[in-house]
């Protein structure tokens, strides 16, 4: 796939003309957001940075293929594009990249990106990689046996498949036949570890047929194609048919963290080839060929996101760290106990 | 009030609390139609149905992963784990993740979830139906763990840690199960997460244990006394968080302090519990802390002569005990 390339699929029928607009937007300012983090991390303001480049796309198809803010998400740490997607806003992931007292994911706990949003209904997960998948798996539970109209969109890398924990929730899924969505965002890099050592199968999607339910593909370089196939997946679900696997192939644009240099992996003239097909501008194009879009709204939408990001960074870096009782809240219900 | 052994104390616990509160669920292997491997479960496949009632594949991961997000979710799950040798699958959903999610999300995220387990040795179980994991899971804070040994305390314990709104590990010293009996008040009834009981009343040594230890210790108690020593016994019943109140006042009467657990000397619960006491009350001692535990071998054996040597047993416990009080 070239630069130039466009994105054939058509408008999905239901997606207008103005959510396919918030999507891009959402795209842009996640975009931004993601090169605030690492110009803070570069000028020593804050400790560490990880990326979603090359999967904003995908991460934004599926957050709009679902209820945003009642369908349950348990994402994982490249996930900027689908926190934002679903209803994260600057301010929050400035005040997480900071680490501030008031940041909602985690007071300042975490490590950057490990959302946790009660209210937008963003489960808390760690970095022990698929670790989550059995909790999503949990929630589909929980709505299955409360007969509540949700599903558990859960998303991880390719990478994560390999781990046991991964077979273990899948399986689960499979047996009771959960409302849920598994979403994998193959950008063929675990840390450095590529995907013919990762598994022997071609498609992390061959994997499902062991579990009794679809594995779909779709082109995750393109949010329509991504929504679509969600999208189907999530109407199975909440039909009561049962979970889906869904691969959207991705790339990787950057090294894995801020502490990561994929030079020592990865050879110079790969890294220039998937910068070639970032997914923004493809969306862009598409946009503006169907006449959603034209050149000065994408001027107005960069500068708007701009605007925002800056605005979010001054004020989450003026917010306060935090204090010395933070560290023993939230041990238990009732305090710190030893 | 009623006589019960521990096995139906449990079994009361969860069928009362599965009666009361229909988001209090359990999964675990063989929790169907067999009715768990120890029959506690019998019955309650028909009264309450496949969907609370689980039958959950073989994998001990995904019984505690799939059971925090169901807690997640404002469920009330209990997990079994068939034997707690079968538990180290589990391990980094129970620490790494369990544990951690209050924390980590500032409150924003809870995990109201017990996981029972029954543990120890004596049965003849072996190296893998044997073993005592308290220690494994004892140093992590977020975790709550029980293991009580009376009917009584099994079943207000376990009441208590259901309605508990931290993840809570239920541990249930299987030789215990049918071999203690007792009353057990009829009704509703919780006893509290973190409190120590007085098992034996003495005034000479104190004796901190849990579990099926308990009743070892009360019976080297009731011997030694004829030889006019008077142990009082501490059943610590929680071992985390940890009564301190009650250790402390009753080594500041009795000045001597001895320690008996199943589990393995090296880094088990008595080595915390005998810091604490000489961090805090050293000048109150007249004789030094003592410790009567499992050997540090990897495992308790299945020949009787790998399993008597590892288990203490009231004459060990006796035997320390008289030693102790004569310095």
């Amino acid at each position: 796939m070239k630069s130039e390339a466009k994105i054939r699929a058509a408008l999905p029928e239901g997606l207008l003309p103005e959510t396919v607009r918030d999507m891009y937007e959402r795209m842009v300012l996640t975009r931004l957001c993601d090169d605030r983090a690492f110009a803070l991390n570069r000028q020593g303001k804050i400790p560490f940075a990880a990326t979603c480049q090359g999967h904003e796309a995908a991460q934004m198809g599926a957050a709009f293929a679902i209820k945003r803010g009642s369908d349950w998400v348990f994402p994982y740490y490249r996930d900027t594009a689908l926190a934002i997607g679903v209803g994260v806003t600057p301010r929050q992931q400035l005040m997480c990249l900071f680490a501030r007292k008031a940041d909602v994911f985690s007071s300042g706990r975490q490590f950057p990106n490990h959302y946790s949003v009660p209210e937008l209904h963003i489960a808390s997960i760690s970095s022990i990689i698929a670790a989550h998948v059995t909790h999503g798996v949990g929630a589909a539970l929980t709505f299955s046996m409360r007969k509540q109209p949700l599903i558990a969109l859960i998303s991880f890398g390719e990478g994560a498949t390999s781990e046991g924990e991964w077979h273990e929730a899948m399986n689960f899924a499979g047996i009771h036949k959960l409302p849920c969505v598994f979403f994998c965002e193959n950008n063929e890099y675990a840390i450095s570890v590529p995907q013919r050592l990762q598994m022997a199968v071609k498609n992390v999607a061959d994997r499902a047929a062991a579990y009794g339910f679809a594995g779909v593909i779709c082109d995750g370089l393109d949010p329509i194609a991504t929504y679509s196939a969600v999208r189907d997946a999530v109407e199975k679900a909440r039909r009561g048919d049962g979970p889906t696997l869904v691969e959207a192939k991705v790339y990787r644009a950057m090294s894995h963290t801020s502490d990561d240099n994929q030079l020592t992996y990865r050879t110079s003239e790969e890294i220039e080839s998937v910068k070639l097909r970032d997914p923004i501008p493809r969306f862009e194009a598409w946009l503006k060929d169907r006449g959603f879009i034209d050149d000065a709204t994408i001027k107005d939408v960069k500068a708007k996101a701009q605007t925002a990001v800056d605005e979010a960074t001054d004020w989450a870096e003026a917010q306060p760290p935090p204090s010395e009782d933070d560290l023993f809240t939230h041990v238990y219900a009732t305090g710190p106990l030893s | 009030m009623p006589t019960k052994t521990v096995l139906e104390a449990v079994r009361d616990a969860l069928h009362d609390e599965m009666k009361r509160d229909e988001h209090v669920f359990i999964m675990g292997e063989d929790v169907g139609p067999r009715g768990n491997v120890f029959r506690i479960t019998a019955g309650f496949l028909e009264e309450f149905g496949r969907e609370r009632i689980i039958d959950t594949p073989l994998a001990e991961a995904s019984i505690a992963g799939v059971a925090i997000g169901a807690a997640m979710m404002g469920m009330r799950p209990v997990a079994e784990i068939q034997f707690a040798d079968f538990i180290y699958p589990a391990y980094n959903q129970i620490v790494g993740e369990a544990a951690k999610i209050r924390y980590r999300s500032a409150g924003g995220n809870t995990c109201p979830l017990v996981i029972r387990t029954p543990y120890g040795g004596g049965v003849r179980g072996a190296l893998s139906h044997s073993v005592s994991i308290e220690a494994l899971f004892y140093h992590v804070p977020g975790l709550k763990i029980c293991a009580p040994s009376t009917p009584r305390d099994t079943q207000g314990l376990l009441v208590a840690a259901i309605r508990d709104d931290d993840p809570v590990l239920f541990l249930e010293h299987k030789k215990t199960y049918r071999l203690v009996k007792g009353d057990v008040p009829d009704g509703d009834f919780t006893v509290p997460i973190g409190k120590a009981d007085v098992a034996r009343a003495g005034t000479d040594v104190s004796v901190i244990t849990y579990g099926l230890m308990r009743h070892f210790a009360v019976d080297a108690a009731e011997r030694i006394a004829s030889e006019g020593v008077e142990a009082e016994v501490i059943d610590l019943r929680t071992i985390r968080p940890l009564d301190r109140e009650t250790i402390l006042n009753s080594v500041a009467k009795t000045r001597r302090a001895l320690i008996v657990h199943e589990d393995q000397k090296f880094g088990g619960v008595g080595a915390e519990i005998a810091a604490i006491i000489a961090e805090e009350a050293l000048f109150d001692l007249d004789a030094p802390i003592r410790r009567v535990a499992g050997p540090d071998v990897p495992a308790m054996g299945y020949a009787k002569e790998y399993e008597d040597p590892f288990m203490p047993s009231p004459e060990r416990i006796a035997a320390a005990i008289r030693d102790i009080a004569a310095l």
